[in-house]
C-alpha cells in the first residue's frame, strides 16, 4: 500500500527535523554558556544551571516531536 | 571540579599499553576469521553468534530480527531473562479484572527500593555515632555530597523560602531515579525508569504537589487569579485555557522526557550491536560496533546522572514556580517556560 510508505517516510523525516531544531537549540545554549563563562568564571555553577535547565526544555519539545513519529511509524 | 583536570598522565600511559596489543590480537583473529568466514559462507557463524549474545532459547530457525529483539528488550513483561542459564517465568496475577501481575520493571522497583533501603539504614546509622565535628567516611561521604548537592544547588536556590518541607520528596525522587537508572545498566537488569508508566506515576507526584504548594502559599483566590497571568480582563479568554494546559504540559514533559532518555539509550546500544549482526562482519563487530556500543554505555551512565537531577531540578523548578509571591519575578519565567 502506498500509504504505509508515505507515513514511514513521514516519520523518518520527521525524527530528522525534529532533532536539526533541538540540536540548533541546545547548540546556541552552548555556545552563550561557553562564552558567559569565559567573560565572567565566577559565575560558572549559575550559567550551568540555567543551561541545564534551558537544554532539558529544549529536548522537551523535541522529544515530543520525536513521540509523534515514533507514533506514527508504529500505527502505520 | 578541579580534581578532575588532573588525570596521572602516567597511569594513563599504562593503561593504554595494556589496550593495545589486546586490540591489535583481536583485530587479527577478526581479520583471518572473517576471511575464512567469507571464503566459506558467514551463515553459521553470524547464527551462533547472535545465540550467543542474547541466547538461543529458540534456536533461531534462520535469524532472528533486530527489532524483535530490540523491542523484547525494552517493553515489560513476565519473563525475567538471564538467558544462557535460562529464563524466570513471573507470576500472572489478575484481580476483578485488573491484570496486575508482577513484571520485570515491578521487580526491578522493588529492588530499588530495597537497594536503597539498605544504602540509606547503612549510611543514617553511621551518623549516629558521630560528633558534629567529625567528617563521615566512605559510602557516608559519597551520598553525603550528593545529598548537600541537592539541598542547596537544587532545592534551595529553586524554592527558595520553605524548600526544607520539599526536600524529602525531591531527595527520594532523586535517588530512586538514579538507582533506577544505574540498575537497567546492569546486564540482565531492566530499566523501570524506561517503562512510561513508572515515569507518569512519579510525575504526578510532582502535579500534586506543585498543585498542592500553589494553593497553600496563595489561598484560592491568589491561586486563581495566577491563572490569568496578570493580564487585562479582556484576555482572559485566551490566557486562562492556556494556563490550565500549561499546568498539565509540565508533567507530561516530565514523563516524556525521563522516559524517552532512557528508552532511547537502550535502543542505540541494541541497534549499534545489532549492525554487526546484519553485516555478518567480525571486523565491522571490532572497529564500530563494540567501541561505539561502549562509548554510548558510558554516555549512559552520565545520562543516568543527568536525568535523574534533571527530573529532580524541573521538579524543584516547578515548586518554586507555583510558590513565587508576586513581584519575585516568577511569572515572566513561568510565561517563557510554556
Amino acid at each position: 500500500m502506498e500509504g504505509f510508505g508515505l507515513a514511514y517516510l513521514g516519520a523518518g523525516l520527521g525524527a530528522g527535523l525534529a532533532v536539526i531544531g533541538a540540536g540548533l537549540g541546545i547548540g546556541n545554549i552552548a555556545a552563550s554558556a561557553a562564552e558567559g563563562t569565559a567573560r565572567q568564571p565566577e559565575a560558572t555553577s549559575d550559567i550551568r544551571t540555567t543551561m541545564i535547565i534551558a537544554a532539558a526544555l529544549i529536548e522537551g519539545v523535541a522529544l515530543f516531536g520525536e513521540v509523534i513519529c515514533v507514533l506514527l511509524a508504529l500505527k502505520s | 571540579m578541579k580534581r578532575l583536570n588532573v588525570i596521572n598522565p602516567k597511569a594513563f600511559i599504562k593503561v593504554f599499553a595494556l589496550l593495545v596489543p589486546l586490540l591489535l590480537s583481536g583485530y587479527g583473529i577478526a581479520a583471518a576469521s572473517a576471511g575464512q568466514s567469507s571464503s566459506i559462507s558467514g551463515g553459521p557463524v553470524a547464527a551462533s553468534a547472535v545465540e550467543a549474545v542474547h541466547g538461543g532459547a529458540q534456536a533461531a530457525p534462520e535469524e532472528e530480527k533486530a527489532g524483535d529483539v530490540i523491542m523484547h528488550h525494552i517493553l515489560d513483561n513476565r519473563v525475567f531473562a538471564f538467558e544462557p542459564f535460562g529464563s524466570v517465568e513471573l507470576p500472572k496475577i489478575v484481580v476483578g479484572g485488573f491484570d496486575i501481575s508482577i513484571t520485570k520493571h515491578v521487580v526491578m522497583l522493588w529492588l530499588v527500593s530495597a537497594t536503597l533501603l539498605l544504602v540509606f539504614l547503612l549510611v543514617g546509622g553511621k551518623y549516629k555515632g558521630m560528633t558534629p565535628r567529625q567528617a563521615p567516611k566512605g559510602l557516608a561521604n559519597a551520598i553525603e555530597a550528593l545529598v548537600e548537592f541537592i539541598r542547596i544547588d537544587v532545592a534551595k536556590s529553586n524554592i527558595g523560602h520553605g524548600y526544607e518541607k520539599h526536600l524529602p520528596y525531591l531527595l527520594t525522587v532523586f535517588f530512586f531515579i538514579l538507582i533506577c537508572n544505574l540498575l537497567g545498566l546492569i546486564p540482565y537488569g531492566a530499566t523501570a525508569t524506561g517503562n512510561v508508566n513508572v515515569t507518569l506515576t512519579l510525575s504526578v507526584f510532582t502535579f500534586f504537589i506543585t498543585q498542592i504548594a500553589a494553593f497553600k502559599a496563595h489561598g484560592v483566590k491568589g491561586y486563581l487569579q495566577h491563572l490569568t497571568a496578570g493580564t487585562h480582563w479582556s484576555l482572559w479568554i485566551i490566557m486562562v485555557p492556556i494556563e490550565i494546559i500549561g499546568q498539565f504540559t509540565k508533567p507530561f514533559a516530565l514523563t516524556v522526557r525521563l522516559f524517552a532518555n532512557m528508552t532511547a539509550g537502550h535502543i542505540i546500544i541494541l541497534s549499534l550491536i545489532f549492525i554487526s549482526f546484519i553485516l555478518k562482519s567480525y571486523i565491522v563487530a571490532l572497529a564500530v560496533s563494540v567501541p561505539f556500543a561502549i562509548f554510548i554505555y558510558l554516555l549512559e551512565l552520565f545520562v543516568a546522572f543527568l536525568q535523574a537531577f534533571v527530573f529532580t531540578m524541573l521538579s524543584a523548578l516547578f515548586i518554586g514556580l507555583a510558590t513565587a509571591h508576586a513581584g519575585d519575578g516568577g511569572h515572566e519565567a513561568a510565561a517563557a517556560h510554556h
